[in-house]
């Protein structure tokens, strides 16, 4: 830390400045050994987000784990629960907090150990940014390339890469430069819109919170001051409207004997007085003559807003229900197609019977067939010709010539999907907030699959024919 | 060196002002809340009378408007609580016209289904009173005013918090939660733990109630007290257990930064009179607030995490 000036350090958010802050959700992805926990640490511990009793925790544990006393161990202040601690793993996703003056952030911690796959896609899913670590020794690694497709497969609009462990290459700026330039390519080839590259020593704390003078060929902003400058919230302006109906507020009361408003959160676009919408599935139109808040009526309300709409007709509207407008031709259907990341340790089963939960609405359904997979290690798609699964194939039939194409957990793959009523079926390259879905269990409630609806990366990679493949994932060795 | 190394046109335009910090949690914690109104059966909300509970009670009045919050709250009546926090439950209640389920540590004990601890802390024993209740009441959904900053094991915790029929948490079969589309399906004799703060911080709470103007009881502000010293906190003497011989009540002025229990909630000095000095007060401190004032969660490192297992919030 010597070489860096301390007087410039970031004060805590300030009471003058609050009013106004807004809030960035990110997520990282790194493997262990990529110092991930000592870079959250580092910016824990740098904006202040770190309050004496929780150091001095740290502070025994370091001395517990054998380190001498003079040198914090910032990693240990993300191990949360006891089996982390005493086994050393890391059990899904923890959410982490911490602010500056301008900006409050939500991080998503996805550890990255064997359920690297359904960690990230769940911490990607909601992120705005995401931090891809490298070791500036090793490079990009198929490890990183993995994890920037993940990050372009849940659509996260910013990536940042932070180059890490730049003191053990001496500060050495051809090589963050062909890091940065290889990675850029990459990103390119993955269509991720928006790409920075940061060279830093989480240990040391070089260009996270601080600009190092051990860069000084470097003259971009630090990790943080990238984290405060990424626009957040979309020009909701220009998206369509989606607002799927959570609940229905009927009062009953003396004060409001026939009141009734659709209660929900605008995940999309701008709602405002005076729109004519129609209500999806069912297609009935209708006029928005108001939008009700507790602190009063408003003209207008954008995503990501929680309010409730009343129309001038009196339709049958219920939750589960979608608010588009009218004039909009909207994807609706019973046939889903779509890329799932499958969540669970029980393989997918053609023909299961499961439920699809999109927006508000849960329907039974059926898992007809998967017709591709991703290899997150090659980022090559295989693919099957299309059959009618539920027909063709016996699942419990091991000696059967088609082979029951499953997902197990972790695993990536396309799936087409009946479902017994219509639902909207927007496609979540274009709608980020109403393109996903899930495929809940329906004997015991649990969530198998994670999913997004139409054309993703999947169908942007090259295919690879399942007959030209030698591989055996299906005998159970994927990954 | 440039950092951009690729940007493609419009991709980063925003036209509207973002949502401010609090108004996005704002709206986060009234769709969970309206979320749970939609999917399950017979909800009910935690209400200690302290400062997160209040701000739930305030974003469930917010979620249902023009209508009333439609789910009763339950009280876990410890026995050994503050009377001005009983004061301001009832006064709540009666004013907002809500259904209050009290859950009593007393009952259980005098009923023989606790047991007093040597400790005196009444604390860990309002998981079996809490239980029952959920139990008597056929409760599904259980929303609780946790923080995933309170406590390392909370940071693992989910929004929606499957338990089982014993009320435990197993941080190894939570369901991964992605986008907003919250799992809260589950089977008879199961239940669903919902945590609508899980994203604010103490601060973000304070500051929220400065802004919504909300009244909190007065404990929360200084004023003079009887308090004697214990574990390095100042617990209000009483009937509870305290003082015991040797230890010395004085007369301070203090206030509390969490309401919980007598026995086991320890108030700290302050001057600070007022939201916005409370809200100095807690921006200034170099200490979370479960470590300056809750005795149970210095038990051991991991105290927090296995009572939750139990069943504890």
């Amino acid at each position: 830390m010597g070489t860096q000036t301390t007087t410039d350090l970031p004060a805590a958010a300030g009471a003058a400045d609050h009013a106004q802050r807004d809030l960035l959700r990110l997520a990282t992805a790194g493997s262990v050994d990529d110092g991930k926990s000592t870079l959250i640490g580092r910016l824990l511990y740098d904006t202040k987000s770190v309050l004496a009793d929780q150091l001095s925790a740290v502070e025994r544990a370091t001395r517990a784990r054998g380190g001498d006393g003079t040198a914090v161990d910032l990693a240990l202040l993300t191990d949360g629960l006891r089996a982390e601690r005493e086994q050393g793993i890391t059990i899904d996703v923890a959410y982490r907090y911490f602010s500056t003056a301008r900006r409050a952030f939500v991080l998503a911690d996805t550890p990255g150990h064997v359920q690297y796959t359904r960690n990230m896609v769940t911490g990607a899913s909601t992120a705005e940014l995401a931090i891809v670590l490298v070791d500036a020794r090793k490079g990009v690694l198929e490890q990183t390339r993995r994890h920037a497709a993940l990050t372009a497969l849940l659509g996260v609009p910013h990536v940042v890469l932070a180059v890490n462990k730049m003191d053990l290459v001496g500060f050495d700026e051809p090589t963050f430069t062909a890091i940065a330039r290889e990675f850029a390519d990459y990103a390119h080839v993955l269509g991720l819109p928006d790409v920075h590259a940061v060279p830093l020593s989480a240990l040391d704390g070089d260009n996270v919170v601080v600009r190092s003078d051990r860069t000084p060929w470097y003259d971009g902003p630090t990790l943080l001051e990238l984290l405060e400058q990424v626009p957040v919230g979309r020009d909701a302006a220009a998206e369509a409207l989606r607002l799927p109906v959570q609940y229905v507020i009927r009062p009953r009361t003396p004060e409001h004997p026939d009141y009734r408003g659709y209660a929900g959160k605008v995940a999309s676009g701008v709602v405002r007085v005076g729109d004519e919408l129609r209500v999806l599935p069912s297609g009935r139109t209708s006029r928005v003559v108001g939008i009700d808040t507790f602190d009063g009526p408003l003209a207008e309300a954008a995503a990501p807003l929680s309010v409730t709409v009343r129309l001038a007709d009196d339709l049958d509207v219920a939750r589960g229900d979608v608010l588009v407008p009218a004039a909009e031709d909207v994807a609706t259907g019973q046939d889903l197609v779509g890329t799932v990341c499958w969540l669970t340790e029980r393989r997918s089963v053609p023909g299961a019977r499961v439920l699809v939960r999109t927006g508000t609405r849960t329907v039974r359904a059926l898992l007809r067939e998967v017709d591709a997979r991703l290899d997150v290690d090659t980022l090559t798609v295989e693919q099957w010709d299309p059959v009618d699964t539920v027909r063709t194939i016996d699942a419990t039939d091991t000696s059967s010539d088609a082979a029951p194409r499953s997902l197990g957990l972790n695993a990536i793959g396309r799936v087409r999907v009946r479902l017994a009523e219509p639902v909207v079926l927007d496609d979540y390259a274009t709608h980020r907030r109403t393109g996903g879905f899930l495929l809940v269990d329906p004997s015991d409630g649990s969530t198998l699959a994670a999913g997004m609806v139409g054309p993703t990366l999947l169908d942007r990679l090259a295919p690879v024919r399942a007959d030209e493949r030698d591989d055996d994932w299906l005998a159970g060795a994927g990954i | 060196m440039t950092t951009s190394t690729t940007t493609l046109p419009g991709a980063t335009t925003t036209a509207a002002p973002p949502l401010t910090q609090l108004d996005a949690l704002e709206s986060e914690a009234i769709h969970v809340m309206r979320e749970v109104a939609g999917e399950f059966e017979r909800p009910v909300l935690l209400f200690s009378g302290g400062k997160d509970s209040i701000v739930m009670l305030h974003l469930a009045r917010k979620a249902f408007w023009p209508a009333p919050v439609p789910f009763p709250v339950m009280h876990v009546d410890t026995g050994h609580n503050f009377p001005e926090v009983i004061a301001y439950r009832d006064a709540t209640v009666a004013e907002h016209g809500l259904r209050l389920v009290v859950a009593s540590v007393q009952d259980a004990i005098d009923d023989g289904r606790v047991v007093e601890t040597p400790g005196g802390s009444r604390n860990p024993l309002q998981t079996v009173p809490l239980l029952d209740a959920i139990t008597e009441h056929r409760f599904d959904a259980v929303f609780g005013g946790g923080r995933r900053d309170e406590e390392k094991a909370r940071a693992k915790e989910r929004m929606f918090s499957l338990r089982d029929e014993f009320g435990q948490w197993d941080p190894r079969r939570q369901r991964p939660e992605l986008w907003d589309l919250y799992n809260g399906r589950h089977k008879p004799g199961e239940h669903v733990r919902v945590f609508p703060l899980s994203n604010w911080t103490e601060l973000d709470v304070w500051r929220y109630i400065e802004r919504e103007r909300i009244p909190l009881p007065e404990i929360y502000y200084a004023h003079e007290r009887d308090v004697f010293a214990r574990d390095g906190m100042w617990l209000t003497a009483g009937g509870w257990g305290g003082p015991r011989p040797g230890e010395v009540v004085e007369r301070r002025t203090v206030r509390y930064r969490t309401v919980g229990d007598m026995s086991c909630t320890g108030a700290v000095d302050s001057t600070a009179a007022t939201v916005a000095e409370v809200i100095a007060e807690v921006a200034a401190s170099r200490l979370t607030e479960r470590g300056a004032t809750r005795a149970d969660d210095r038990a051991s490192e991991a105290a927090m995490e296995d009572r939750k297992r139990e069943g504890y919030f």
